[in-house]
């Protein structure tokens, strides 16, 4: 009690040695908030390994490689994640090149080129797309956008069939329930996760870089390709691997627009199936039995290890701006 | 190269703020022309208005002229970016471009007018690095990033990437405000050497600098807070610094401002 009166006498800077209560409560609660979210990540690992290695165990075909997922008999798993990988990773790289430049040039407009009155209103609608539940771009990529886009992706299929990504997929184009169609989709939604970010990083751009470019005669576009996007490039990156990350794991929409298929997957963006995630959608409903359950959490831990690089990779590269 | 500034009569607003008012001055090829006075007076605001910088400021415009040797820079056919281009421009800090090489920095104006020929721009890198007085300190690392250099390398880099394309005048923007007592007098032994080459106009807050450097000063004021920076007179430093012709020089000069 002597203590806490000497301090409260005064001076803000504190000595070592004396605790204050609402210090210490303080300390506490925020520590523990810090550990909460650690502690229920490797909650979620542990939970994924526990339910998914008896079935891994169990498992009759090869995991990686095996394009089956046939988990109807437990005494006869056969399941690998071959497809489901490949789709997966199919789908979000067609997003990504696509929502990539679009956001970049959104991210330019909004920043250096909008008047000053029309700036906040538009990343304000961008902003807005975040909003839209998955489900309902689900309703229009199956709806509307698959049947628009399929006779461009008929034409896509007939020129450029020779080159493997545009061959013919395992499923038939009517309806275009494609990857190309999710990944079209997908790039929607992933825009304005990149374009806020990216956003964000260009409006820093020091304005004594700004104006020692111009002060050399750079036009507005010079200007921009010395200063702002030199600046602001690793911060587009880590945005774009955050994108990716989210799209990895897109469910809803995935599940509505995808078409199933009896075939294999042939690396082809005219393919349906299944992701991960919405390959355990699907099956969600009927999870009864341990072992075939733990079949599906087993592709559940490949996503998760998966999204966990992506966005490791997101921080490193973000980690390595340094701002000079 | 080296060309004569005329301005006459130049008013310059932001938005519907009256910053300076009515401002005429000569400033005489390979001469050094110092501005001083207040905060606020508008000495920066005329200084960024000779080289069309402070367009760079929404609702910024300009009423009047500014002559390079005879042209109007304000014409309607001229192209701000050529007038920057002819008009070099240090800042208060110190900025290179973080990203490149200190080589890249030097040269970054010559890439911008189209110059790739690897061979000139070695030369020119050279020459302009010479030219800042940095050549001796940086010759053996030229690939290293720009940021590497200290305060006073850095705001002489920026000297050399301004004086690099050749400009027909220097500008600068109080370019020791934020440098040590030794870059700076590294900042002011140049600047004498320059003013053969360049003229150069120069906007200090430290009235002993303007005394050294320049050849003749010109003192900014303001009625008051809100009110429009104003040209008080501009003459010899030798004179201003002397025997004023204004009480408001003097005053501020002997330091009973206010």
């Amino acid at each position: 009690m002597i203590g806490a009166m000497t301090e409260d006498s005064g001076q803000s800077g504190g000595r070592a040695g004396v605790r204050r209560p609402g210090d210490s409560i303080f300390r506490a609660l925020t520590t523990g908030s810090g550990l909460a979210i650690v502690i229920a990540i490797g909650l979620i690992g542990i939970f994924l390994l526990i339910k998914a290695v008896p079935s891994l165990v169990a498992d009759k075909a090869n995991f990686l490689f095996s394009p089956d997922f046939i988990t109807t008999d437990p005494t006869n798993l056969k399941f690998g994640i071959r497809d489901l990988f490949v789709v997966t990773v199919l789908s979000s790289l067609v997003a990504l090149v696509i929502a990539m430049p679009i956001a970049l040039g959104i991210a330019l407009f909004l920043t250096h080129y909008a008047p000053a009155r029309l700036s906040r209103p538009f990343a304000y609608i961008v902003d807005l797309l975040a909003a839209v539940p998955s489900i309902v771009f689900g309703l229009w990529g199956a709806q509307v956008l698959g049947p628009t886009l399929e006779p461009f992706e008929t034409w896509l299929n007939k020129v450029f069939g020779w080159f493997p990504l545009f061959a013919n997929g395992n499923i038939p184009l009517a309806g275009a329930g494609t990857i190309f169609t999710v990944g079209v989709v997908l790039a929607v939604m992933l825009l304005p996760i990149i374009t806020s970010v990216t956003r964000e990083v260009f409006r820093q751009t020091p304005v004594m870089q700004i104006e020692g470019a111009l002060a050399l005669g750079a036009t507005k576009w010079e200007m921009l390709r010395t200063t702002v996007l030199p600046f602001g490039r690793s911060g587009y990156i880590a945005a774009s691997m955050l994108g990716l990350g989210r799209a990895l794991g897109e469910t809803v929409a995935v599940l509505i627009i995808l078409h199933a298929s009896p075939k294999p997957s042939g690396f082809s963006l005219f393919d349906g199936g299944y992701t991960f995630a919405s390959k355990i959608a699907s099956a969600a409903s009927e999870f009864s039995q341990p072992l075939p359950t733990g079949a599906y959490i087993a592709a559940g831990l490949v996503l998760f290890v998966l999204t966990f690089i992506v966005n490791a990779a997101a921080r490193s590269v973000a980690g390595g701006k340094v701002h000079k | 190269m080296a060309k004569r500034i005329d301005v006459k009569d130049l008013n310059i607003f932001y938005g519907k703020f009256h910053a300076v008012d009515g401002v005429t001055l000569a400033v005489p090829p390979r001469s050094v022309t110092a501005f001083i006075g207040p905060s606020g007076c508008g000495k920066s605001t005329v200084l960024r208005s000779l080289n069309r910088m402070h367009e760079v400021t929404p609702g910024a415009r300009v009423e009047g002229k500014v002559l390079l040797d005879g042209e109007d820079i304000y014409a309607s056919s001229v192209d701000p970016v050529e007038v920057r281009r002819t008009i070099g421009m240090v800042f208060q800090r110190p900025n290179p471009f973080p990203t490149m090489s200190i080589r890249d920095n030097v040269v970054a104006g010559l890439k911008l007018a189209g110059v790739s020929n690897r061979k000139q721009l070695n030369e020119v890198a050279e020459r302009s690095l010479r030219g800042a007085n940095l050549w001796a300190e940086v010759k053996d690392r030229l690939d290293k990033p720009g940021g590497s250099l200290s305060g006073g390398q850095q705001q002489r880099l920026c000297i050399a990437r301004a004086i690099a394309v050749q400009p027909d005048v220097l500008l600068m923007d109080e370019p020791c405000s934020a440098l040590d007592p030794i870059s700076t007098l590294a900042i002011e032994d140049l600047i004498g050497e320059l003013k053969k080459d360049f003229t150069i106009v120069i906007v200090t807050h430290n009235m002993q600098q303007a005394a050294r450097v320049s050849d003749q000063t010109a003192f900014f004021n303001l009625a008051g807070v809100g009110q429009p920076g104003k040209l008080v007179e501009i003459d010899d430093t030798e004179k201003i610094f002397s025997n004023p012709n204004q009480q408001a020089t003097e005053d501020y000069i002997s330091g009973r401002f206010g």
